[in-house]
Parts: structure tokens; C-alpha cells; sequence
């Protein structure tokens, strides 16, 4: 069961998508989601859809992947379709018994849905191109001027990248632990819901322990081997921009401009 | 002045009773002096509580002496300027593989240590490529650590502290959780490093059997030094070693019950060879 949990749903591949420096991903998917609020009318929507299977086909990434990322978004869907063309006030299509669809109603219900079933796949091309490390790399390099307002930008990366090595870790520990308390008498399986939470004690307790022991351990580990901190710290693995990073600014750049005009002229 | 030297090095910490019930202080190492020559092998005996992960902890610095001090390459531990200074030249190996690691590639956990003491990008690749094809793990080095053996891991471990090119490596307990397969691949590395490349390794271990290579054994009980001497002069005192509760290796039991029993052998003997040609040589 817990096997079944990955995260971070990196599609290895070597497409240009692949290639394409972390941060130019991430200014892109911006970019991007912001496009997409920005167009209104067929002609702006049928624009991101061109650049949006564009991205796909330049991804590599099969699409039932993308459509992956459909599942958990389904019942937020369908509830806001409903809303809308429920409570939309204006030109009534069709009613029946004391519910009517608006014209206008349906419009905007279209409207979100494709806003929310293209923000989904828009940012899952990101994680699918990207390894969950170079994204917590780019975000360091895109955040490092806040450095200059005290955030912890570095800390924040290093937390990230540490617990993304221990996920698996600690789910293999958990199996682990279920088991160990299964064999004892534990029950994980039956009862309703408070019950089961109750249920759960026996193995998040030890869990727990075990988690603190690492996180100690890790950070002695950490010491012993000079880490303090992000000053003077080189990289070994610097972000430096290619030159399809640069084209592909180029692209995003012209890809806004478009969404604005198409936007302005309501299109 | 040997690499290594402590001086009647003492260090207590305080052990809290449980439902406030006052501390007390406990004293992990008393009065412990040692001296290590650079390129030696020193292995470290004594059973849990003994005081040999403590001492292990101040040659890295990561503990500071209560009383007395310690020396590494002729710098006083206790001095604050020169902490990463020490423990780039100490480096330490511990005995969780999976709690040292890192990175989420082989060749960034071997980075981690470089990047920390700021060496240049070119340089830091150069090293960890050297660094990985010593312990030979250059194969695995876009493996994910998480795919590997503990033995596998472990050796990834000891990567990432040659990549820091120290003078020395301390190795707490670093099989303890291995398969017989990867405490056999470990020591062989540890070893080879040793002896091709003048590295220091100080190696505490259960283990009697990888103990038996190292230039002195150092034997530890309450925090104290009580035996120390050659594996042969440590091995032939049988009757001590079981006093402190410390086994000795297989072949040295065999020889010293044979011994006991009145075949004439010689006292401390280590290998199963050595065992073999006293045997053959007896009519």
C-alpha cells in the first residue's frame, strides 16, 4: 500500500523539456498560469492549447501521465462546473425542476475547467521534466535575492533535498513498523474512522522516535563532514544557462506578449 | 608528534534523570592518552559503553574535551577558528549508512564534503571522480543511494570523506549493521586506502576478525585505555580480553583451548594459516 506513493513524478527522458535549465521551467509554468488567466476569449484559449500540446509533444512524457494529475483535481472540477453554470444569473437555456443553466453560466463554467484542467497539466510538464532535486536547486538560485531580507532561502533547499532522500527511507521504516506491529496484534484495518486514527498510535509513536534519531544522526553526519551553512559554499553542480535557455526566455517572453494582446482584445 | 595525540583527555556529559529527578554527571573518558603515528591503523576494542564512540567524536571535533586536550595534525581541537579546519582533516564514518547520506545521487553525496570547504567546480568533479573509483563505487555514480547495499552505501560514506582529501579517517562501528559480503568489501577499502595511500584510519569495530590487520589495538573499558599493543600481544592476553567481555577471533580461541588442553602452540595466533603450519609443524 505504501509502495504505491511516489513523489515527485520525474518522467526520465532526454527531451529539450528535460534539458532545459530548472529555472526556466519555473519562470515558464509562471508564466504560463498567468497566460492563462489572462485569455478570455476562443482564440486566446485555442493559443494555449496549441503551446500547451506543443509542450507535451517537446516533453516526451506519454500523456496518460499528464492525465494522471486529472484524478485529484476531478471532484474539485466537476463542483465548480456546477456552481457556475448553476448560479450564473442571465439568458436561461434549458431549466428543469428548480435549477437553470445560464448561457452565460455555461460559458464560464467551460472557461474553468479548461483554466484548471490546463494549470494542472501546465505545472505537472514541469515536474514530470524535472528531477525533484534540480527543482529545489533552481528555486534557490530564483529566491537567493531574498537572501538579502534574512529569509533562510539556502536552509529552506537543504531541508527540502534532505527530506525528499528520506521519504523513502522513513515509508520503508513504516512498512517496517506496521508489520512488526501487526505481528504483535495490532489492527490498521477495521473500525471507523476515529477508531482507526486511535489504531495508528502504536505506529507513529515509534515512527516518530525513529525520525528524530535520523534527523540527529544526519546532523552529526552533516557537521563531521564541514556543512555550515550556505557561505562559502561552492556548487558542484552550478545552474549556468545554455543557450536554449536563453531561446527559450525568448520563447516565453513572446509567448506572454501574445496572451496580453490576445487578453486586451478579448479575443 | 604523531597525526593524532590526546593528553589525559577526559570528558564528561550529564545524563538527566527521568521525571526531573536531578542530573548527574557521567564520566564517558577518563584520563585517555594517545598517540598515533600518520599512516598507522589503529583499531579500537571494547564492548558498548566503553567510551570509544566518544573518543571517536573528539578527533572529529565534534565533541570537545572536559579536561586534558587533543591534537589533530598539531591542532588543539578546542580552538573554534580551526573546527573546519580539523575536521577536514579528520574525517568520520559512522555506522548507520542510510543516516550519513546525503545526497540524492551517489556523486552529490560525495560532493556534499567539498562543497562545504568551498573548492572550485572543476575541482570538486575531479575528486569525487577520483574519490568514487578508490572505493570502487565509479560505477554506481548516478545511482540513487536508496538502490544500494548497506555495504555499497557505506563505501559511498567513505567516498565522501576522501573527497575532502584528509589526513585521517575515523570509522565508528562502520560494519555493525553490514552482511559478512559488505564488512568484508569495507575493510578491504578501508585498508587499501591505508596502505596505498598513507591515509590514518582509526577503526572502532565489534568485529575481532577485522582487527587482526591494524599496527596496534587499542582496548577501552569505563572510559579508560586498558590494553594496548600489537594484535598478536593483545590476542595472546586470551583470559583478559574475556574478563572485559571482549571475544577474541575464532582461530585465536581455537589455539589458546588446544593450548589449554596441552598442545604446545605459540600464544596469539591470528590466522587460520598461522594455525594450520603451528599444527603441521608440532611432530
Amino acid at each position: 500500500m505504501l509502495k504505491d506513493i511516489t513523489l515527485g513524478q520525474y518522467y526520465p527522458s532526454d527531451s529539450i523539456l528535460h534539458k532545459l535549465d530548472p529555472r526556466v521551467k519555473f519562470i515558464g509554468t509562471l508564466v504560463f498560469i498567468i497566460a492563462l488567466f489572462l485569455v478570455r476569449g476562443p482564440v486566446g484559449y485555442a493559443f494555449a492549447t496549441a503551446v500547451l500540446a506543443a509542450l507535451i509533444l517537446l516533453s516526451r512524457v506519454p500523456v496518460k501521465f499528464m492525465l494522471k494529475g486529472m484524478k485529484a483535481i476531478l471532484l474539485i472540477l466537476i463542483v465548480t462546473m456546477l456552481f457556475n453554470m448553476l448560479l450564473t444569473p442571465g439568458e436561461p437555456l434549458f431549466s428543469f425542476w428548480i435549477l437553470t443553466v445560464t448561457k452565460e453560466g455555461l460559458v464560464t463554467a467551460v472557461r474553468m475547467a479548461l483554466r484548471l484542467i490546463y494549470l494542472v497539466i501546465g505545472s505537472s510538464i514541469m515536474t514530470l521534466t524535472t528531477t525533484p532535486n534540480q527543482l529545489t536547486d533552481g528555486m534557490e538560485a530564483l529566491f537567493s535575492p531574498l537572501k538579502k531580507l534574512h529569509v533562510p532561502v539556502h536552509e529552506i533547499a537543504m531541508m527540502m533535498s534532505i527530506a525528499l532522500r528520506f521519504i523513502p527511507i522513513l515509508m520503508e521504516e513504516t512498512d517496517k513498523i506496521m508489520k512488526a506491529q501487526i505481528a504483535r496484534g495490532a489492527d490498521f484495518e477495521s473500525g471507523n474512522f476515529i477508531r482507526r486514527i486511535k489504531n495508528m498510535i502504536p505506529l507513529l509513536v515509534p515512527l516518530f522516535v525513529s525520525a528524530f534519531r535520523r534527523a540527529n544522526d544526519l546532523a552529526m553526519a552533516m557537521e563531521a563532514r564541514c556543512y555550515h551553512g550556505g557561505e562559502g559554499r561552492t556548487q558542484m553542480k552550478p545552474l549556468i544557462y545554455a543557450g536554449r535557455d536563453r531561446t527559450a526566455y525568448f520563447l516565453i517572453v513572446l509567448f506572454l506578449a501574445g496572451a496580453v494582446v490576445l487578453g486586451i482584445l478579448g479575443l | 608528534m604523531g597525526i593524532i595525540r590526546a593528553v589525559k583527555l577526559a570528558f564528561d556529559y550529564i545524563k538527566y534523570g527521568e521525571d526531573d529527578a536531578g542530573s548527574e554527571k557521567v564520566r564517558a573518558l577518563d584520563q585517555v592518552d594517545l598517540d598515533v603515528e600518520k599512516g598507522q591503523f589503529i583499531a579500537i576494542l571494547g564492548h558498548n559503553g566503553s567510551g570509544k564512540s566518544t573518543l571517536a567524536k573528539h578527533i572529529n571535533a565534534l565533541l570537545v574535551p572536559t579536561e586534558g586536550s587533543m591534537w589533530v595534525d598539531g591542532i588543539d581541537t578546542s580552538s573554534e577558528e580551526e573546527l573546519w579546519h580539523i575536521r577536514q582533516k579528520a574525517g568520520m564514518v559512522f555506522q548507520n549508512p542510510d543516516n550519513q547520506i546525503i545526497g540524492t545521487v551517489v556523486e552529490e553525496d560525495v560532493g556534499f564534503g567539498p562543497e562545504n570547504i568551498g573548492v572550485p567546480t572543476p575541482e570538486i568533479w575531479r575528486r569525487v571522480e577520483d574519490a568514487l573509483d578508490r572505493v570502487g563505487m565509479l560505477a554506481h555514480r548516478s545511482k540513487s543511494p536508496n538502490k544500494l547495499s548497506g555495504g555499497q552505501k557505506q563505501r559511498v560514506a567513505i567516498a565522501g570523506v576522501v573527497a575532502m582529501r584528509p589526513e585521517c579517517i575515523v570509522l565508528d562501528e562502520p560494519t555493525a549493521m553490514l552482511d559478512p559480503n559488505g564488512r568484508k568489501d569495507v575493510i578491504q577499502t578501508v585498508r587499501e586506502l591505508n596502505e596505498k595511500e598513507g591515509v590514518t584510519a582509526i577503526l572502532i569495530t565489534h568485529y575481532m576478525e577485522e582487527v587482526i590487520f591494524a599496527d596496534r589495538v587499542i582496548v577501552m573499558d569505563q572510559g579508560r585505555v586498558v590494553m594496548q599493543g600489537t594484535p598478536r600481544e593483545i590476542f595472546s592476553r586470551v583470559e583478559e580480553l574475556k574478563a572485559l567481555r571482549l571475544d577474541v577471533p575464532q582461530v585465536t580461541e581455537l589455539a589458546y583451548e588446544l593450548k589449554k588442553a596441552g598442545v604446545p602452540l605459540a600464544d596469539g595466533i591470528l590466522t587460520r594459516e598461522e594455525l594450520v603450519e603451528a599444527l603441521c609443524s608440532l611432530n
